[in-house]
């Protein structure tokens, strides 16, 4: 995973609340085995016509969506299931930021494994980003903030560690290995009890 | 040594700490049962063959194949391929890395094989006071045996597998109290979405919900499991049940659940469990069940529901709900009863067990689908089918004109065949009403195993009542 410490882009508004997963990713395209190909298929039943044709009022196929990585959504993103999937097609499409007044708890842990900042913003912020689609806007995770080019910042909710995490390109794995002795001692003391 | 009074959750999270949480790290929490399945495993196997890694409890790893594994007989155990070659690919999958990494698979033709939430507790095990984990959001399902059981993406499968270990922040908690009893031919299923509609399907984030109160203490194991396995609608992070007498009567003698004098030992522990007398909750919502109708869903997702004797909600000037009308071709103020149905479906991990069986056979006993309706019956897993046909359930499903398949998540997510066709009318007893989550363009009504067999037979919305 590449470091991020700063983003900078305009917005794509997505003005839809609870955007579920099947909407992110529909179920037919969880047959793969890899994590690679599904950005193509990202909402895909919203994206393209049943002749697989772009449709041309959807927000990500307006030529002025082309090269936006932050994702600015109604309430509530990513409610549903616990697919991965949906993260890997959101940064395989180009996104690196997914914007909202509340994002569902797993697709937010998914995020932060994949290089996807999930950004909580209070309502006013929101309205205003909701308000102007393409607006530029800078994500910096050193000071958590979101600035708008209004001048105005707004500070938002990431944990500690997911934000050291993204900032130095490190995933949670190596962490966790290292813990191989507490681990054990855990075990040790939990005895043959919690074998299946 | 004295201590605080604390919740059924809270002291299943502390007996599972490795390392607690500090300002700057998350806590380190053991799992005792990592569930897999076809589906979100197999990137996490490429992880640790990417890196040289090996499970290290396989022994607390157990698999099997649900999602994407067909319910026609003839393609689970021969005579026919598996028609999607993307989903014939995973099952292969699955049955190569259990093998190369010593998971114990119950693979598609195995006799105990199901849908991975109803094999859990239907095999003993799932337990009280376990951490159950599994790369699938109704992980919740377990939660009503008194597990901390949740949902997980497939790099913390990874994760597991690799070191049987979750790095987790504490959730919140939430007390759900349920006063009052539930009138005949109100089940399970309406209380929890009646539970959604109150709360909404954000209602429940960052919180680990407990269902308390005389209702959930009269509901059987089945019921608890309907119940718990929608928390994830309300955006939560599990769902619980303290365990009780009838949570330690449903272990009794399964497979997996201790026996003898490890009976006697782990009782003892269980016992210890339920919420102290004095332990608080960061939230507390009161619901009466007493006053609860058949709910039904109307729109795109599980919050928007009500109650089948009533309207469409009017909210004008609100695009993003008009869009989902547009979706389901409603129109605000129309009532839901009576709404023409094309498709029946009677299955998945929120009601797929023998007793929705028995509550959807109970309506449709000498009584025929309509014409027109396909209804599809999918028992959660192998022995619930074994189970319904000693019963003689499939005779009557068979009898009505309903299809009678093998094990599988089916008719709840669109990627296994199973679809409903675009623009069609589907009940379900299902757990997600999303746009094309039955299939491209389906319309999805979530309702009760009651709800469904009656509308299979009146081939139109019908509140169970009426044929009771």
């Amino acid at each position: 995973m590449d470091p991020i410490k700063t983003l900078r882009s305009r917005t794509v508004v997505l003005p839809v609340s609870d955007v579920d997963t099947d909407q992110i990713i529909p179920a037919r395209f969880l047959t793969t085995t890899t994590r690679s190909g599904l950005g193509a298929n990202l909402f895909a039943d919203w994206r393209y016509g049943s002749d697989g044709t772009p449709k041309p009022d959807f927000v990500l196929n307006r030529p002025e969506a082309k090269g936006c990585a932050i994702l600015v959504a109604g309430n509530n993103f990513g409610c549903g299931s616990s697919r991965e999937h949906a993260p890997w097609a959101l940064t395989e499409y180009g996104f690196r930021a997914v914007v909202s007044t509340q994002i569902a708890d797993i697709f937010r842990n998914n995020s932060l494994k994949n290089g996807l900042v999930p950004v909580i913003v209070d309502q006013g912020t929101h309205g205003w980003l909701m308000e102007h689609p393409g607006t530029e806007v800078t994500i910096d995770l050193e000071s958590t903030s979101l600035k708008l080019p209004t001048g105005e910042s707004v500070r938002f909710p990431l944990e500690p560690f997911a934000r050291f995490c993204l900032m130095n390109g490190v995933d949670e794995l190596g962490f966790l290995l290292g813990r191989e002795k507490e681990i054990g001692a855990y075990e040790q003391r939990q005895g043959a009890g919690y074998c299946v | 040594m004295a201590s605080s009074p604390q919740t059924l959750f809270e002291k299943v999270w502390h007996r599972h700490e490795v390392v607690a949480e500090t300002p700057a790290t998350p806590a380190v929490l053991y799992i005792d049962l990592h569930l897999i399945h076809e589906v979100t495993s197999p990137q996490a196997f490429t992880v640790l063959r990417e890196r040289g890694l090996k499970l290290r409890r396989p022994e607390l790893t157990f698999a099997t194949m649900d999602h994407s594994t067909p319910t026609r007989t003839e393609q689970v155990f021969g005579g026919a391929p598996i028609t999607i070659e993307a989903a014939a690919r995973q099952v292969r999958e699955l049955e190569v890395n259990c093998a190369a990494f010593g998971v114990e698979l119950l693979g598609l033709r195995h006799a105990r094989r199901g849908i991975v939430h109803i094999i859990g507790p239907e095999l003993g095990l799932t337990q009280p006071g376990r951490t159950v984990v599994c790369g699938d959001s109704h992980t919740s399902t377990h939660g009503a045996l008194g597990a901390l059981a949740f949902g997980i993406g497939t790099t913390e499968v990874g994760h597991v597998l690799a070191t049987q270990c979750l790095l987790q922040r504490k959730p919140r908690t939430l007390a759900i109290n349920v006063s009052g009893k539930l009138a005949g031919g109100v089940t399970a299923k309406d209380l929890i979405l009646a539970i959604i509609g109150k709360i909404g399907v954000a209602g429940g984030t960052g919180h680990v919900i407990e269902y308390r109160g005389e209702t959930i203490r009269s509901l059987g194991l089945d019921e608890r499991m309907t119940v718990c396995n929608m928390s994830i609608e309300a955006g939560a992070r599990a769902g619980m049940i303290a365990p009780d007498e009838t949570t330690y009567a449903y272990l009794a003698g399964r497979p997996r659940a201790p026996q003898g004098a490890a009976w006697d030992e782990a009782l003892e522990g269980w016992r210890q469990l339920p919420t102290d007398v004095g332990a608080r909750f960061d939230r507390e919502v009161d619901i009466d069940a007493a006053s609860l109708e058949p709910m039904v869903t109307y729109g795109t997702n599980p919050g928007m529901v009500i109650p089948i004797s009533g309207s469409i909600p009017q909210r004008p000037g609100d695009a993003a709900y008009a869009k989902s009308l547009a979706y389901m071709g409603f129109e605000p103020g129309r009532p839901i009863a009576e709404q023409p149905v094309n498709v029946v479906f009677v299955g998945s991990c929120t009601n797929g067990r023998l007793s929705d069986l028995r509550d959807a056979a109970s309506l449709l006993r000498g009584r025929k689908v309509a014409r027109g309706v396909q209804m599809l019956v999918v028992p959660g897993s192998q022995e619930v089918k074994r189970e319904a046909e000693a019963e003689g359930l499939h005779t009557v499903f068979l009898e009505a004109g309903a299809e009678w398949r093998e094990s599988g998540c089916s008719m709840c997510l669109g990627m296994n065949g199973d679809l409903v066709p675009k623009g069609q009318y589907a009940v379900s007893t299902s757990n997600r009403n999303f746009e094309g989550r039955q299939g491209v363009g389906a319309r999805t009504l979530l309702a009760s195993p009651l709800t469904a067999a009656a509308s299979a037979v009146r081939g139109r919305l019908t509140d169970p009542r009426e044929l009771m």
